[in-house]
């Protein structure tokens, strides 16, 4: 990773009178959570690497207010998406990518009616349509005959019925996709969503995300292959929890592009 | 038959359906509690989902065993309703069989195949019965499922085999009838019995007075009895049989991950961030004199198609199945927020009827008194209960509501959630961080 990234903001973009391909929504896992920022990393040296011309709002990025609204707090989510919309508006933004499937739901679905109205795609359709388009070519690398299983993220999956573009892309890796008992539509939740990433989860006899690893782990995969932050962070500790670390690892599906090119 | 029969059977018939109109009416009076929302667009998409998820059961074969004894089970009650309509012919006028003249052999092919439709059904609600009581499956042994949603269950299996083996013992002893040497009374030769036919031996002996006698008997119990059934729908997750069309008709068209933006919240948002807006200035008189209400704590705060899904839940429990919540011990369960919301309906329609037509408050709400803040708060809004649903229900958009009433109108959230809405509110992300370090990845190894 000696080659330094190359970000430009939408600000910057502005001043030099461009307009960028694509906007880069990071979101705020993307941004602080230590384990997320290596996949915006990821998916940023691809960017880099296909010459993408992209840009981020940098510090004018505010949450979309997803777990605001999951929570039940519609008049924060409202604010929220006014906000952003404003500065989305003024930037003249057409489409928006980003690598987290709560941003992209709210974004795609929940914005249009307050005013923000954009083509909004996830980071696997986008990394998919580079490669239809012949700008990016993918070998199988480190990871060629290793076994993948791949854990739909609910706001992906069911919310808005993207299934394939994360599933042909490891394809591309030459390694063995495996699905697990339950997935696609039938997947089961790793546990972080509607909010329940910032809180205690209520009394039960088990934790979601472990329930899901388990799931993950009786295909007997080398890699869990996410396609979300939150889904990352939840079986990540699940791998913890089964004391697998050793074994198997949860990457993100920009993550195994990246690093199978050498990124 | 002598008029008296087509008297008592007109009664019967008017008395049935009466009754059942009452109780539509009164269905359809407690839907209209919920308040309003739109559902007319895009008619086309809608039939098609009514064509293949009530009608073609495409959501039920997810589930392959049930789905297709479902089917069958389906198939039959509509199928052999076909049958009612010459009874009710029959039973009015005093005929025997009408259409069989009319029809000839297809009358014949008809019968048949509702005898066959019968046997399967048959065969099927027996193997409905031994799963939800002896096989066992966790969604039948939950604990949504004591008292009377249990015993519904087991009643409805049996009123369907006794319907059935009633209709067969009535083609039985009419086929038997139709064949004495020399014809008995009004009994003429008409249909065709594969399946009675081997019943009818058992009226060998008996002498034809009784046999017609008995006849009459099963006649009138399988009429008297479905219209019975038909009441019972009032009372029962059956009446999904009704309610499927029009609940998948009307079920919410958009991305399951797509929640609704509450208007009356938008407008306040627009007001507050609109730089011209005067802060002082009067509230506007108009029609929301009275400030709206966030969320749902009770029935009338949801909307009517949420409350159709309540009355439409089969309590089949595929959602709970599916549920992460639920499955980890967690005290969630969709079904039972759709069977609680439905069962608070009933109880404010009666409190309705009781008080001359207007709802006198009875210290008690859908919230609290019914659905716990610890359900509402352990979903991952995930949305598996909403695509498991064979007929389209989402429970999850009564949980939503539900948490926005916590949330906005009693600040009711758990602490954690608290603070990570401040987070937002103060630096525009779920965590302690400034919105001035956004970019700093860039930078960092
Ligand atoms: S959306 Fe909520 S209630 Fe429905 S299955 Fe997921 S966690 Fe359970
Ligand atoms: S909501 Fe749907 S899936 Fe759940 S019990 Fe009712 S009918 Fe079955």
């Amino acid at each position: 990773m000696s080659e330094s990234l190359v970000v430009p903001t939408m600000a910057e973009m502005l001043a030099e009178g461009k307009q960028p391909e694509v906007l880069f929504w990071v979101g705020c896992a993307g941004s602080f959570d230590d384990r997320a920022k290596k996949i915006t990393k990821a998916f940023v040296r691809i960017l880099n690497r296909t010459n993408v011309s992209f840009a981020v709002l940098g510090t004018e990025e505010s949450c979309t207010g997803d777990p605001a609204k999951r929570a039940g707090n519609e008049f924060l989510f409202q604010m929220q998406a006014m906000m952003n919309i404003e500065v989305l508006n003024a930037y003249e933004a057409k489409k928006i990518v980003t690598a987290c499937p709560h941003c992209f739901n709210t974004l795609k679905n929940e914005y249009p009616e307050l005013g923000g109205n954009y083509e909004v795609i996830h980071h696997t359709e986008f990394l998919k349509s580079l490669i239809d388009d012949g700008r990016l070519t993918v070998e199988g690398g480190q990871f060629k005959g290793k076994k993948i299983t791949f854990h739909d993220p609910c706001y992906l999956g069911r919310a808005n019925k993207v299934y394939e573009a994360p599933r042909d892309l490891i394809q591309k890796l030459d390694v063995e996709l495996v699905e697990m008992k339950r997935s696609k539509a039938n997947g089961l939740c790793c546990g972080a969503g509607g909010a329940q990433m910032f809180k205690d989860a209520e009394p039960g006899n088990k934790e979601v995300n472990v329930l899901r690893t388990e799931d993950a782990l009786e295909t007997q995969p080398d890699i869990i292959a996410a396609g979300c932050p939150f889904c990352n962070t939840m079986l990540t500790d699940g791998i913890k929890n089964k004391e697998k670390e050793g074994q198997v690892k949860v990457l993100d599906i920009a993550e195994l592009i990246a690093n199978a090119q050498d990124l | 038959m002598s008029y008296l029969d087509n008297i008592l059977f007109a009664v019967l018939l008017i008395a049935g359906f009466g009754f059942f109109a009452a109780s539509v009416k009164k269905i359809i009076r407690n839907i209209n509690l919920g308040v309003d929302v739109d559902r007319k667009d895009n008619p086309k998409a809608r039939w098609k989902n009514m064509a293949l998820i009530a009608l073609g059961q495409s959501k039920m074969v997810r589930r392959p065993v049930a789905g297709i004894l479902h089917i069958i089970v389906y198939a039959g009650f509509i199928i052999i309703n076909i049958e009612l309509l010459e009874i009710i012919i029959d039973g009015l006028f005093g005929t025997h069989r009408i259409f069989a003249p009319y029809l000839g052999v297809v009358y014949d092919v008809l019968i048949a195949s509702f005898e066959i439709l019968a046997i399967l059904v048959i065969f099927s609600v027996t193997v409905f019965w031994l799963r939800r009581n002896f096989i066992r499956l966790k969604r039948f042994i939950h604990s949504d499922l004591t008292g009377f949603p249990k015993s519904d269950a087991n009643y409805i299996l049996y009123f369907e085999t006794v319907l059935m083996i009633l209709f067969l013992l009535m083609n039985a002893s009419d086929y038997h009838l139709q064949n004495v040497p020399g014809g008995y009374s009004h009994f003429h030769k008409a249909g065709s019995y594969p399946i009675s036919q081997f019943i009818a031996p058992i009226f060998n002996g008996t002498s034809n007075e009784v046999v017609g006698l008995l006849f009459e008997i099963f006649w009138w119990l399988h009429i008297a009895g479905i219209l019975v059934f038909m009441n019972y729908l009032y009372f029962s997750k059956h009446l999904h049989i009704l309610l499927a069309f029009p609940n998948t008709y009307f079920a919410n068209l958009k991305p399951e991950g797509q929640f609704d933006n509450l208007a009356s919240v938008t407008k306040e948002v627009k007001l507050m961030m609109d730089p011209n807006a005067d802060p002082f200035a009067a509230a506007p008189a108009d029609e929301n004199a009275h400030p709206a209400k966030f969320g749902a704590s009770d029935v009338q705060d949801l909307n009517w198609v949420q409350l159709l899904n309540a009355y439409t839940c089969t309590e089949c429990g595929r959602c709970t199945s599916s549920c992460p919540a639920n499955q980890t011990g967690k005290k969630l369960s969709p079904r039972k927020i759709m069977m609680d919301t439905r069962d608070r309906l009933t109880e404010v329609g009666k409190n309705i009827d009781a008080n001359k037509g207007v709802f006198v408050p009875d210290n008690k709400t859908l919230l609290n008194d019914y659905i716990t803040p610890e359900e509402l708060w352990a979903c991952t809004s995930c949305n598996a209960c909403v695509e498991e649903c064979p007929v389209n229900i989402s429970p999850l958009s009564i949980i939503m509501d539900m948490r926005r009433y916590l949330v906005m109108e009693q600040s009711a959230a758990p602490m954690s959630l608290n603070a990570m809405m401040t987070n937002i509110e103060n630096n525009g992300a779920p965590w302690q961080y400034s919105q001035q370090d956004r970019l700093n990845w860039k930078n960092e190894n």
